[in-house]
């Protein structure tokens, strides 16, 4: 198995306030085929470890450490350098997909736009890609002249997984896709990455807050709090034999469908009163500081 | 949710139906007439929860305003102990509308930013003119304290607080006025689930102390199973179906709510 992301003592600080860190430390690793999910609450870095990778931080962040793509350190990269990696070779998904797309271009013409900047793609082919692309998510061809307004939620969240998927990336990289669709929707379009992932053996990112996405489609578990990984294993390890004091209190907030859970919420005093550094991790966890 | 409950029934709503004129086509030149409510039926028993779930453009949202009085709706009645709430004058209304209160999704749109919470949790005392200025003063610090703020937060802005907080600001305001139903209109979709337990327990505390009756909003299946007694399932404008939360949940009847828990994440075990 080869690793496509290296991500080592990765940590993101406001440029005003150097020693406030909002990612602090992270290390992990992607490989092909399969499927990492970061889950954390609101504010716990999830989401700038993700645009880190695509070197997408505001230019009031800053990211130290080292991030390689299939062993090539990205964050070095010229942005025009960049820009011939992302959307080609890393693919993204976003939680909106009617903000990501622009209202005035039809969908066809969207999808068409990575195909010619990165593949050169034009005329006949071009109209083809698009059409096999469409056909793929599980819309019908012909919606290629449709605008994003004339598509539903989960329609529009398929143009773009089409998109970000057109030119093969190796790394798709997928922030809360399904977190503002319909629950029947959500199950369809977790189905069609997975299957995509499965069928072009890439390396897939995905960010949630929702234990049950976990649940369906992850490999391996990142547990972010606070901008630090508390815990990482495999889907089973992590859900069903947690070791964090952290992953645990987050576990038992989970409403589940039987209803024989009895919701307790995390005290955040006991883990204020218990920094997370001082508490037994698994082995995975990095324990020296960044030295940057 | 095992404590001896009433059967009276508090808040009763006979065949609703709502029609809205949809713009349709490029310009908006066409229109499309959509059923938001087609022959909605529901009934909320005293010191209950009837959760009204369903997806997006189901009508789920369109029935809480409904009840409440706050759209008016083509036809069919909503009762509140039995009287016909559509049938009240004005000033009739705003007296029962002490009794019915609403609790809404986001908390930061529903707050105003200007206002200092006291001023946000007192005012609907001030309204109604229950009590002398003192008495709404010691009415709101209470409430405040009940749901878990401090007496201090009173002199705060709505920006102060975080979104678990702002949420208790928005249930101590209705709660202010001792109100025997509460419209909760997706209250814990925009929390995090650790925020989301807090919330769903103070909920319950508060529906135990102070004999309150729910009709609770959501899209969340996982959710409404740990807070309602009974449930409605929406689809369309339409009830697709209705029952005891055991009921529904062990042994869906319709095809819709059998596709909607099998569509809830996580539902094959890790």
């Amino acid at each position: 198995m080869t690793d496509i992301l290296n991500i080592d003592h990765l940590s993101v600080t406001p440029n005003n306030a150097p020693s406030r860190y909002l990612v602090k430390d992270v290390s992990f690793k992607l490989s092909a085929g399969k499927t990492t999910c970061i889950v954390g609450e609101s504010g716990s870095g999830k989401s700038l470890t993700a645009l880190s990778v695509m070197g997408l931080l505001s230019n009031q962040l800053q990211a130290q450490g080292s991030i390689q793509f299939q062993g090539q350190e990205i964050t070095k990269l010229s942005s025009k350098a960049l820009q011939s990696i992302r959307g080609a070779k890393i693919g993204m998904i976003f939680q909106e997909p009617m903000t990501s797309l622009n209202p005035v271009l039809t969908v066809g013409y969207q999808i068409g736009e990575s195909l010619t900047a990165h593949l050169g793609l034009k005329g006949i082919a071009l109209k083809d890609k698009i059409a096999a692309l469409l056909t793929q998510v599980g819309i019908p061809p012909e919606r290629a002249n449709s605008y994003p307004d004339e598509l539903s939620g989960g329609q529009r969240q398929r143009v773009m997984i089409a998109m970000s998927i057109a030119c093969e990336p190796l790394l798709l990289i997928a922030d809360e896709p399904t977190t503002a669709l319909d629950v029947t929707v959500q199950a369809q379009i977790l189905k069609l990455l997975d299957e995509l992932k499965t069928r072009m053996n890439m390396a897939m990112l995905f960010i949630t807050h929702d234990f049950g996405v976990v649940a369906d489609i992850a490999d391996d578990v990142i547990v972010m709090f606070r901008g630090e990984i508390v815990e990482t294993g495999s889907r089973q390890d992590v859900l069903n034999n947690p070791k964090h004091p952290y992953t645990k209190a987050l576990l038992a907030c989970v409403p589940d469908v039987e209803g024989k859970k009895e919701l307790k919420p995390i005290d955040y005093a006991w883990l204020n009163e218990n920094p997370l550094n001082e508490n037994p991790l698994n082995e995975n966890q990095p324990n020296e500081k960044v030295v940057s | 949710m095992s404590q001896e409950k009433s059967n009276e029934i508090i808040l009763a709503a006979n065949h609703l139906v709502k029609t809205y004129t949809q713009a349709a086509g490029r310009f908006g030149l066409g229109s499309n007439q959509i059923k938001a409510l087609d022959d909605v039926s529901i009934t909320l028993k005293e010191g209950s929860t009837l959760a009204v779930v369903g997806e997006s453009g189901s009508g789920k949202s369109t029935l809480a305003r409904c009840l409440l009085q706050l759209h008016p709706f083509d036809s069919g009645e909503v009762l509140f102990e039995g009287v016909d709430l559509a049938k009240l004058d004005k000033n009739a209304l705003r007296v029962k509308r002490q009794h019915l209160q609403m609790v809404f999704q986001d908390p930061f749109a529903s707050l105003n930013p200007r206002m200092k919470v006291g001023e946000i949790v007192g005012e609907g005392l001030l309204i109604h003119g229950l009590g002398s200025a003192a008495e709404q003063k010691d009415k709101t610090l209470q409430m405040l304290v009940k749901v878990g703020l401090q007496a201090d937060d009173a002199q705060k802005y709505p920006h102060q607080f975080s979104g678990g907080q702002r949420q208790r600001i928005g249930i101590a305001r209705a709660l202010v006025l001792q109100p025997k139903v509460v419209v909760c209109d997706e209250p814990v979709s925009a929390l995090d689930v650790s925020v989301q337990a807090q919330i769903l327990l103070l909920l319950k505390q508060l529906q135990a102390e102070m004999n309150l009756s729910y009709i609770f909003i959501s899209h969340d299946l996982r959710v409404v199973r740990h807070i309602a007694d009974e449930i409605v399932v929406m689809n369309a404008g339409k009830i697709v179906e209705s029952g005891s939360i055991e009921a529904v949940y062990s042994a869906p009847q319709q095809p819709y709510t059998q596709q909607l828990l099998s569509s809830i994440p996580g539902r094959k075990a890790a």
